[in-house]
């Protein structure tokens, strides 16, 4: 191959990863169906989705956990997920996170990567992490040393030995200390916070591994209204950065951060939409809210 | 909430924690003076009917509590950062031991009962020639390798089936028990080809100096000393990078520290293979200044007692196994003199007064009383 048709490609490569990396809209900025090079290790967003499940089905002894799930989130959206008990909420972030393999469907992070052919570790290097619902935290070590354990780098020994913190690691672990509001608890041992704190802190290791998509389980259970209240605005505003799917109970939550409601039943999408448009939903209020 | 862009640095600046503070230099330094210069000088220099002279039998005694407290630490280390309580040390102790009385044995030659090349328990039992895993102890310096390679080796391939599985808490400590134990059974064969219940003894010299001077003495003790401070410079250095946090945060938490991304394993083993190593050292030190090496070495109560030293000076410390490892050692030498029947029965007492009444052993109730102490005056 000639100088200049090297030299042809190289640029040509280089205008098709500048357009790849035009912000992510409906269909990436630009006009669907033009052709754009992948990425290894990149999540192709292109198409306007993070996450893609389509006719997922889990079962457990003949129960049906997931039944025919189809689910899609967007890049930047926030989705909460309800649901009464059983409807599978917990087995669905079981699936994404590779906990739990389906018997069938497909599940899709961005439009290139098949999540069901990861490994759970695997799919948290992606960046997809979860929150569980108790809040665990290294309750011996400091809120910094807590959250430069979960700092995204080399995680071999002998990189643990010779770690130095950088200072553009420190100006993320800063900007992280700032928006979980913990600066002030720097250098306290996780064991001494508060209930509400804990889960902050727990959000922001996962901050540090610079998610692109979060899974949150009931985060706010067994916070004070107070709590609620700051976990509504941090959750608001890291919106803006990453797709957070939050399983929640708690209505007046729900209904302070989210614009986009799924309601789960026996493992099958019943409704979709604005809180107040499942809440009028007959279904909805048939199965769930009661009547 | 204000923006993300303007973070606030309140608090964050952290610089690196150095290794020890000047006064724990300094404490290092006095320690490092006094195994070095003034214990030999007081033994070699000063007449035996002086005040200060320091006897024969005490340097062999602290020659010998030295090798015991790298144990100790060794032992603390894992016990008290990664929580895996071990009671097959013993095992690693008696191995380094091992390697260092086979080089001993080649170099008494032929000046044997026998006046064979051979050691002299091979010639009893007939034996014309050595067996094969001796063909390197003639040389000085793989001796040297094979003390840290082969309880590091054995520590490897047990820690890591025993890790693999997710074996913890107790019943870790039950097969370490085992596995001393079963190394202690096939060392007293006389085929093994380890001297059998006799193991090794009547050592001549070493590196073709005698063994038995009072200069000989005074080296091994000091040799001794410089490398427990080598191995609390090693395990302060672990201990307080970000390795040592991830085996805390593997302590409190095992999955969450999977959740981060770490595979606890490798972090498992290299503590437990490097504890193992420092054991062998540690017996490799000990075995040319008692002059002996056999199997008992390895008996389970052995490896209790090398916890035991730990528990009671404070494994969450480093300085705390070392301190109990001179505790214990001191009074089971002063009360098995003056009453040899009742050790047993102390140690035993003061593990429960311990266990009971100080989780943290010597250190944390000296770090209690320090804490006490500053409040008061402030």
């Amino acid at each position: 191959m000639s100088p200049d048709l090297l030299d042809l490609g190289a640029k040509r490569l280089q205008e098709a990863r500048a357009r790849a990396q035009t912000p992510p809209g409906g269909s990436g900025g630009r006009a669907t169906g033009y052709a754009h090079p992948l990425q290894a290790g990149v999540v192709d967003v292109s198409h306007g989705r993070i996450l893609y499940l389509e006719g997922v089905t889990v079962s457990f002894d003949g129960f049906r956990a997931l039944n025919n799930l189809n689910l899609d989130i967007a890049p930047g959206e926030l989705r909460c997920i309800i649901g009464p008990n059983g409807a599978g909420k917990t087995t669905l972030m079981d699936v994404i996170t590779g906990k739990t393999r389906p018997d069938s469907g497909t599940v899709y992070f961005g439009s290139t990567i098949d999540l069901l052919r990861h490994s759970e570790p695997q799919i948290a290097g992606m960046g997809i992490g979860r929150k569980f619902q108790k809040p665990t935290v290294f309750e011996h070590l400091t809120v910094f040393e807590n959250l430069e354990l979960a700092l995204a780098c080399h995680k071999g020994v002998w990189a643990s030995m010779r770690f130095r913190l950088k200072a553009e690691q420190r100006d993320r672990l800063a900007q992280v200390l700032h928006t979980i509001e913990l600066s002030p608890q720097c250098h306290a041992l996780a064991g001494s916070l508060s209930h509400g704190q804990k889960q902050w802190l727990e959000i922001g290791m996962l901050l540090m591994q610079e998610p692109k998509l979060l899974l949150l389980d009931e985060p706010v259970a067994g916070m004070t209204d107070a709590e609620t209240e700051r976990t509504a605005e941090l959750l608001t505003q890291l919106k803006r950065h990453h797709s957070l799917i939050v399983v929640e109970h708690d209505m007046g939550f729900v209904r302070s951060i989210c614009s986009k409601v799924t309601v789960l039943c026996e493992g099958a999408l019943l409704a979709e939409g604005t809180l107040d448009e499942v809440q009028a939903n007959e279904r909805v209020i048939e199965v769930y809210l009661g009547r | 909430m204000t923006d993300m862009t303007r973070p606030d640095f309140h608090g964050i600046n952290m610089p690196s924690k150095p290794l020890f503070s000047r006064a724990g230099w300094a404490a290092m330094l006095v320690a490092a003076v006094l195994l070095c210069v003034v214990v030999p000088v007081l033994n070699l220099w000063l007449p035996a009917d002086h005040a200060l002279h320091v006897s024969d039998f005490m340097v062999g005694l602290l020659g010998k509590i030295l090798t015991y407290a790298i144990c100790a630490l060794a032992i603390g280390m894992i016990w008290g950062q990664a929580g895996i309580l071990s009671l097959g040390h013993g095992l690693f102790f008696a191995l380094g031991g091992y390697v260092m009385g086979m080089y001993l044995m080649r170099q008494i030659g032929a000046d044997g009962v026998y006046g064979s090349a051979l050691p002299d328990f091979m010639v009893f039992l007939g034996w014309t020639e050595l067996p094969w895993y001796w063909a390197l102890s003639h040389s000085f310096v793989a001796t040297l390798l094979l003390v840290v390679l082969v309880p590091g080796a054995l520590a490897f391939v047990f820690g890591y089936l025993a890790f693999r599985s997710r074996i913890t808490g107790v019943y870790f400590s039950i097969i370490t028990q085992a596995l001393t134990l079963a190394a202690m059974l096939l060392f007293f064969r006389n085929e093994t080809g380890f001297g059998g219940n006799n193991g090794f003894t009547d050592f001549r010299r070493i590196l073709g100096f005698p063994l038995a001077t009072a200069e000989m003495r005074v080296i091994l003790f000091a040799l001794s000393g410089i490398t427990l401070l080598g191995c609390v410079l090693l395990a302060r250095w672990l201990l307080l990078s970000k390795f040592g946090r991830v085996l805390y945060a593997i302590r409190d938490s095992e999955s969450r520290v999977m959740f981060c991304g770490y595979n606890p394993l490798p972090y498992k083993l290299s503590i437990w293979v490097i504890s193992a190593a420092m054991c062998g050292v540690a017996g490799a030190l000990y075995v040319p200044q008692v002059g002996i090496i056999n199997p008992s070495e390895m008996s389970p109560a052995n490896s209790i007692e090398m916890a035991i030293w730990a528990a009671v000076g404070g494994r969450a410390s480093l300085i705390g196994p070392i301190v109990g490892a001179f505790v214990v050692n001191g009074a089971k030498s002063v009360l098995t003199v003056s009453f040899p029947e009742f050790w047993l029965f102390f140690l035993g007492a003061l593990f429960i007064v311990v266990t009971l009444f100080m989780p943290n052993g010597l250190a944390g109730v000296a770090h209690q009383a320090w804490a006490k102490l500053r409040r008061v005056r402030a």
